[in-house]
């Protein structure tokens, strides 16, 4: 009876604190036996850095975990499964040139006499742990990489579980990269984990998941708690309006542009996609794109918006479909070729794929143009400054010279970098993916503003985030995606609830 | 304080990419001066300058040449382990091309006489140079391939001709050591021009390397790819042309340096020529400031690295230390430099700097 009496895990008014941000704020998170607790959230939200408090890896500033009614601190991340806790990533953390059967006993092999490891009994401990726990039966002593992602994420699942009696599992969008199929096969080991007594921590961006196969919702924002929610007893809509929420600001210079800029639409797109798709990152989608106009997607995260947009700059091949560029087809599927096209991409990781760090602002700023006439044709130092002054000016980043290298900027005057750079082309098709993420509420006005100012000179715009409420305010379409697929496309007048209806999939 | 573009400032020196390897030189210059009576001594003899300081010059400039390819190499982020085995490639291409002894078991008496003529040659000097050097540019362009296209490890990749390219230079020379009898191919080492040869070869190269990547896009562009090489390919830079140009262009360097090594010493050494040099020039990038992660590059910074590699050694063998001691000497030295540039040490610098201005 006493075990009912408590959560198995309990986190009370969790803060935490990164320079110059809050990450988390006053959380609270429970988490029961025989239970799959769904923790949902768009980038930012706060989902990562509560989970690293919970393994170790952050320590909170404040606030109490307790771990079946104990108050625990945990050290790090080999305390954390001590006490039971045991994570498997989205990064599957295994050695693909291994067996299984390593892979489950590795650091833990049993020896045989003359200090060498026993295989056969590796074999069979490996065995009885897959089947015992996840009720699969596969063979061991094949090397992990001749199976599927699946498998080797259930492989993780037990290794994780076997190395200590784990009572907490934490799931980190485990379904990122699977196939209907194999989530239907990692589902199915999932509730059996549940009904024998584990409790579950599922992080997923797959709505539809959600509702498959939690118990129970927590949502957080911006580093906030905005709930707990039993999962039968929230509709899909409410949910994603929790998810994305509404920030209350106003921009009727912004609408009045759209207007005007919607009528100078032509007949004729400018770019043309017709069936365009990449096997296990977008289906085939059609779409055109006209001059003025700025095109919305909407999706959550891994919907495919980003995958529409590599496919349309060239930074992936299609495996199916056509490009149809000013009424001549696309031959060369390159970054370098689509610059030349005058199409441009705003990468959706600044970190990653945009900003050069180390070098200046001048340099970041022209080097896709640079790229574009040759490694001959270099642009005198004169010319160069007066791109660099030109778009230092024009999109307002704040920085004392463009000889400073680009990593002394802030977040958004990167950002800005980065499409000043994209502007230098002199694009007529703009496709900018997510690039609002992480700055300041003004710097995302400003960017917001300059889309709509640029749609109004005849490039035909592509817009993507993550937040709805921005979408809506720049778009003159929206297209909608889920699950890889295009499902819906609005013209006009659309309201929130609309969109989210297409985006959760359900009835209307 | 508003900041200026233009005015001399100690932090600014402190900043400046050449500021490390010059304090390094300039120290084991005076430490020379401190502990070797003589040692900044200067003779002319004829119409040329002779002393140990021009000595240190002359005998770096083969590692400054190879520092030149190898410092665009590593601001790709990557490594080429095969220079001093290309040299020696280089040394026995051209020394096959102006005596072939060794293409003939049984030379004819007259043939034989020819070859002892200093002035002997069996291609005349302009296609020696330019077989040698189409050949180590090739050997670059295998080491592009391999990296660029078959996406195989830099350091992998080029350690394959690392070993190879000795055995290739043995089996060019059938085994055997040419001698050269040329006296216009030895000029390139051993040749005075007031001062010596090799030292304007280092200046012209650099010169032509320096235009070449600063005067046009090609530098920015193997900067953006050293950096990050995903951001590149977004703004449409070819990481695979960049690279292939990079290996490629190493390979011709290292040509160049084995041009110099064979001359000096007036033969074809497949075991000795460029034996360890690939480390050393490695050392002179580091020593120059380039990150060996790739990115920001200085081609003068290596060439003073490769100077203050070679001013090491020289001083150390003035002052007496046994041959075999000197490579534990490099070692402590590498330490030295190593904890120079690092972050504490900088920090402390650009703090005196700072404390210089306000007092």
């Amino acid at each position: 009876m006493s075990e009912a009496d408590h959560d198995l895990l309990v986190m009370t008014a969790i803060c935490k604190t990164f320079p110059g941000v809050q990450a988390l704020e006053n959380v609270d998170f429970s988490l029961k036996r025989n239970e799959i607790h769904c923790l949902i959230g768009e980038n930012g939200a706060g989902k990562s850095t509560l989970i690293k408090v919970l393994t170790g890896v952050d320590r909170q500033d404040s606030g109490t975990i307790t771990l079946d009614g104990k108050e625990i601190h945990v050290r790090s991340p080999q305390h954390a499964q001590e006490l039971g806790i045991s994570t498997v990533y989205q990064e599957i953390n295994l050695c693909m040139n291994l067996s299984i059967a390593e892979n489950i006993l590795l650091g833990r092999e049993p020896h045989n006499k003359i200090g060498g490891i026993d295989l056969r009994k590796m074999n069979n401990e490996a065995a009885e742990v897959l089947t015992r726990l996840l009720g699969i039966n596969i063979d061991v002593t094949q090397r992990l990489d001749t199976y599927t992602v699946a498998i080797q994420q259930m492989v993780a699942i037990a290794r994780a579980l076997d190395i200590a009696s784990a009572r907490i599992l934490i799931l980190d969008e485990p379904t990122s990269s699977l196939d209907a199929i194999e989530t239907q096969q990692l589902f199915k080991v999932m509730r059996k984990l549940r009904d024998d007594g584990v409790g579950i921590i599922f992080i997923t961006h797959f709505i539809s998941q959600v509702f498959e196969i939690s118990d129970r919702i927590t949502v957080l924002r911006n580093g906030k708690l905005v709930g707990t929610f039993d999962t039968s007893s929230i509709s899909r809509i409410e949910l994603i309006t929790k998810m994305i929420g509404r920030t209350l600001v106003e921009f009727d210079e912004m609408t009045k542009a759209k207007l005007t800029s919607g009528k100078q639409i032509e007949s004729e797109p400018i770019l043309k996609a017709e069936g365009l798709g990449r096997t296990n990152a977008i289906s085939p989608f059609d779409l055109d794109l006209y001059r003025g106009e700025v095109v919305g997607l909407a999706g959550l995260l891994g919907s495919g918006r980003t995958e529409i947009a590599s496919l349309l700059f060239g930074s992936d091949k299609p495996d199916t479909g056509s490009i149809m560029m000013n009424n001549k087809p696309v031959d060369d599927y390159s970054p370098l070729g689509s610059i030349k096209r005058g199409v441009a991409l705003c990468p959706e990781d600044r970190k990653a794929a945009g900003i050069l760090d180390d070098l200046t602002i001048r340099e970041n700023i022209i080097l896709a143009m640079q790229a574009s006439k040759g490694w001959f044709k270099f642009l005198s130092l004169q010319e160069q400054y007066e791109v660099a002054d030109k778009y230092i000016e024009m999109l307002n980043i704040v920085t004392p010279s463009p000889d400073q290298p680009v990593k002394n900027l802030s977040g958004g005057n990167q950002q800005k970098v980065i499409l000043a750079r994209w502007l230098a082309t002199n694009p007529q098709v703009l496709i900018l993916d997510e690039p609002t993420r992480g700055i300041d509420v003004g710097a995302k006005a400003e960017i917001q503003k300059l889309v709509l100012a640029l749609a109004n000179e005849g490039k035909a715009c592509v817009f993507i985030s993550s937040e709805l409420e921005e979408v809506l305010r720049v778009s003159h379409r929206i297209d909608v995606l889920r699950e890889r697929e295009k499902v819906a496309e609005f013209k006009g007048d659309v309201d929130e609830s609309t969109i989210m209806n297409a985006i959760a999939g359900s009835e209307s | 304080m508003k900041k200026n573009r233009t005015s001399f400032t100690w932090r600014k020196v402190t900043e400046s990419r050449l500021f490390f390897p010059l304090l390094a030189l300039v120290i084991i210059l005076l430490a020379d001066l401190i502990l070797i009576p003589g040692f900044f001594k200067f003779q002319i003899r004829g119409d040329n300058l002779y002393g140990s300081l021009i000595d240190i010059f002359r005998n770096g400039s083969t590692v400054a040449l190879l520092a030149i390819g190898m410092t665009l190499v590593i601001a790709t982020g990557g490594i080429d382990l095969s220079v001093g085995a290309v040299m020696a490639i280089a040394a026995s291409v051209a020394a096959l091309l102006m005596n072939p002894y060794v293409l003939g078991k049984e030379l004819s008496p007259q043939l034989q006489a020819l070859i002892r003529d200093p002035n002997f040659t069996w291609q005349p000097l302009w296609v020696v140079l330019l077989i040698t050097l189409l050949v180590a540019i090739l050997c670059g362009l295998w080491n592009g391939i391999l990296v660029a296209y078959v996406r195989i490890q830099p350091m992998v990749a080029t350690l394959i001709l690392m070993i190879a390219g000795r055995g290739i230079a043995q089996l060019i020379t059938n085994g055997v050591r040419i001698q050269i009898f040329y006296e216009p191919y030895a000029f390139i080492g051993q040749g005075w021009i007031i001062l010596p040869f090799c030292l304007y070869l280092v200046a012209i190269i650099y010169a032509l390397t320096w235009l070449f990547t600063r005067k046009t896009a090609v530098g920015m562009f193997i900067e953006s790819v050293g950096i990050n090489a995903r951001s590149s390919f977004f703004s449409g830079i070819s990481e695979r042309k960049i690279k292939l140009l990079v290996y490629t262009f190493c390979g011709f360097c290292a040509g160049i340096a084995g041009l110099v090594a064979s001359a000096n010493i007036k033969t074809s050494d497949a075991n000795n020529i460029g034996w360890s040099l690939e480390l050393d020039a490695i050392l002179a990038v580091v020593i120059g400031g380039t990150s060996m992660a790739g990115g920001r590059f200085s081609l003068l910074a290596s060439i003073i690295g490769a100077m203050v590699m070679q001013a090491v050694t020289t001083s150390m063998y003035a002052i007496g230390v046994p041959a075999f001691a000197l490579l534990a000497i490099k070692g402590v030295f590498v330490i030295l430099v190593v904890m120079l540039y690092s972050k504490q040490v900088r920090g402390l610098f650009q703090k005196l700097a700072v404390d210089r201005k306000e007092t």
